[in-house]
């Protein structure tokens, strides 16, 4: 692995509640370097507050805190909100999972890719929808220049899902975060989002945190896979060695995923009381 | 007989022809599943047998008995629906026990109370969600409530429109069980719409492939487990969907 991009140690996120605080994610560390990283787990599990917490996405009364949560040389924790929104798309950008809901539904494809650009950098008009079109075409939308002028309603899930994946990489960021890109999508257009996404991370070396509930996934798609329960990163694997693991929520999530040639008559459930957790 | 028969069903909207000269038996007692893309016209064959979609033309019968186009209060107690997202097909400010007494109540049916106690012992609910409003509730535990209303009339046909993709792979093992059992204890019939063929190969035996409205492929789920589907879409579609799901 290369040096670490990204440094959490034991990261916590609460909010309060009239019960007292609770603590939605308790203590986990992990480094991300130049490579695929998966987490995974249920919802609530807190893999989604981890990739919002990284980027300083959680508003008051959320808390969060840290050992150390370091970009680089940068240190997320104490960095002023400007510095913040400069590091925000230019050097980790996300990918959201729902397009319909992400995407400004008053602006043309076009201005919003361009403006992601033109937030970090001051770029002649000609050179930004210049880079505009070539985005474009790199996620493989095929008529750049119609869809440019298109409104987000006027495109379908599918290609409204790679306007958001172009919209987040045309700053070059050193780090991505997906957070469940395609499960808002249909399985045929879900695998060529994927391998846009991985074409893309491979060819400009970014790190990628990509969060899912599908274990299959991202076992096929990631180096390295975290699960988390509750909070907690129950185990941590190579994503080719998913097989062998050994924590009895792992197994018992693999096993619960009905397959293609499905033998068994009815699907093992999650005994919640077969593990526990400090 | 059939526990449903379409027959020649075409759907337009506007101008547009979303299904077209459609044509599914589904035996009595099995389940069979429609798959296809997004588009594809699948969950709207669904609607126009349940009477969401009225503009439908040809034939559509359930248990021998044809299907009219308006309201149908005799279609109400043979064939249920069952939608994607519980959180959306649950009334938000009704309570479990209003939700499930709503259909007895329409049909003037008696003994709800022990009718509700009942059905929410076969879906697996304890009894103390019976005063709970949806917010109050998990995912799983809203879809079975959703279940659990259709289940009301004691039908013996559920329409079941992706109910478990807006779950969690664990829950969603916990729900394709229960629908299963219910199959089983009740012996229902289910017309399923997915695109997840996992699913399909766990819980269907019969499927229909749909491409832009029209059935390309009917086959049996064997065909589809040993590799045998004989459309190229089909296939196309089967290839697509072993990329991102399990093996």
């Amino acid at each position: 692995m290369s040096a670490p991009l990204l440094d959490v140690q034991n990261l916590r996120v609460t909010f309060p509640t009239l019960q007292g605080p609770v603590e939605v994610v308790r203590g986990i560390s992990f480094q991300v370097g130049r490579e695929r990283v998966g987490i995974v787990g249920e919802s609530g599990s807190g893999k989604s507050m981890t990739g919002r917490s990284i980027l300083r996405l959680i508003r008051s009364p959320g808390t969060v805190t840290a050992d150390r949560l370091r970009l680089g040389d940068t240190d997320i924790l104490t960095a002023s909100d400007r510095d913040m929104r400069a590091i925000r798309g230019r050097r980790i950008s996300m990918v959201m999972q729902d397009p319909k809901f992400s995407l400004n539904p008053v602006m043309t494809i076009g201005a919003q890719i361009g403006e992601a650009l033109t937030v970090h950098q001051k770029l002649p008009r000609q050179a930004v929808r210049r880079r505009v079109h070539e985005m474009l075409e790199a996620v493989r939308i095929r008529d750049p220049e119609r869809v440019f002028g298109l409104y987000p309603h006027e495109v379908s899930g599918g290609m409204g899902q790679r306007v958001m994946i172009a919209m987040m990489l045309i700053p070059e960021p050193d780090l991505l975060i997906a957070d469940e890109p395609t499960s808002a999508l249909d399985v045929s257009v879900r695998a060529q989002v994927l391998q846009i996404i991985d074409d893309l991370v491979t060819r400009k070396g970014m790190g990628l945190i990509f969060i899912s509930h599908d274990l299959n996934l991202v076992s096929r798609f990631c180096d390295r896979i975290l699960v988390m329960y509750a909070g907690e990163i129950v185990e941590q694997c190579r994503a080719s060695e998913l097989g062998k693991a050994t924590h009895p929520y792992t197994r018992g999530l693999l096993a619960s995923v009905p397959r293609l040639n499905e033998t068994r008559a009815e699907l093992p459930v999650l005994d919640r009381s077969a593990w526990s957790v400090a | 007989m059939n526990a449903l028969q379409i027959r020649n069903l075409s759907v337009s909207y506007g101008d547009t022809r979303v299904v077209d000269t459609v044509s599914i038996n589904v035996v009595r007692g099995e389940s069979f599943a429609l798959v296809g893309e997004s588009g594809s016209g699948k969950s709207t064959v669904l609607k126009a047998v349940a009477g969401l979609a009225p503009q439908w033309t040809g034939e559509i019968s359930v248990f021998g008995q044809p299907r009219s186009k308006g309201i149908d209060r005799a279609f109400a107690s043979r064939g249920q629906m069952v939608f994607q997202d519980p959180y959306g097909s649950l009334h938000p400010r009704q309570t479990v026990d209003a939700t499930l007494s709503e259909p007895l109540a329409i049909h003037g049916l008696g003994g709800q109370d022990a009718r509700v106690q009942e059905i929410m012992a076969a879906v697996g609910l304890d009894r103390r969600f019976r005063f709970r409003l949806p917010h109050q509730l998990s995912g799983g535990q809203r879809q079975r409530v959703a279940i659990a209303r259709a289940l009301m009339l004691e039908p013996k046909l559920l329409l079941l429109d992706e109910p478990t993709s807006a779950l969690d792979v664990s829950v969603q093992a916990e729900i394709l069980n229960l629908l299963k059992r219910l199959r089983r204890e009740k012996g229902l019939s289910y017309l399923l719409v997915t695109h997840d063929l996992p699913v399909v190969s766990f819980l269907c035996d019969r499927l229909a492939v749909m491409r832009e409205g029209k059935i390309v492929e009917t086959n049996t789920v064997d065909a589809l487990k040993r590799g045998r589907m004989t459309n190229d879409y089909s296939r196309e579609l089967i290839e697509k969907s072993a990329l991102t799901t399990s093996a």
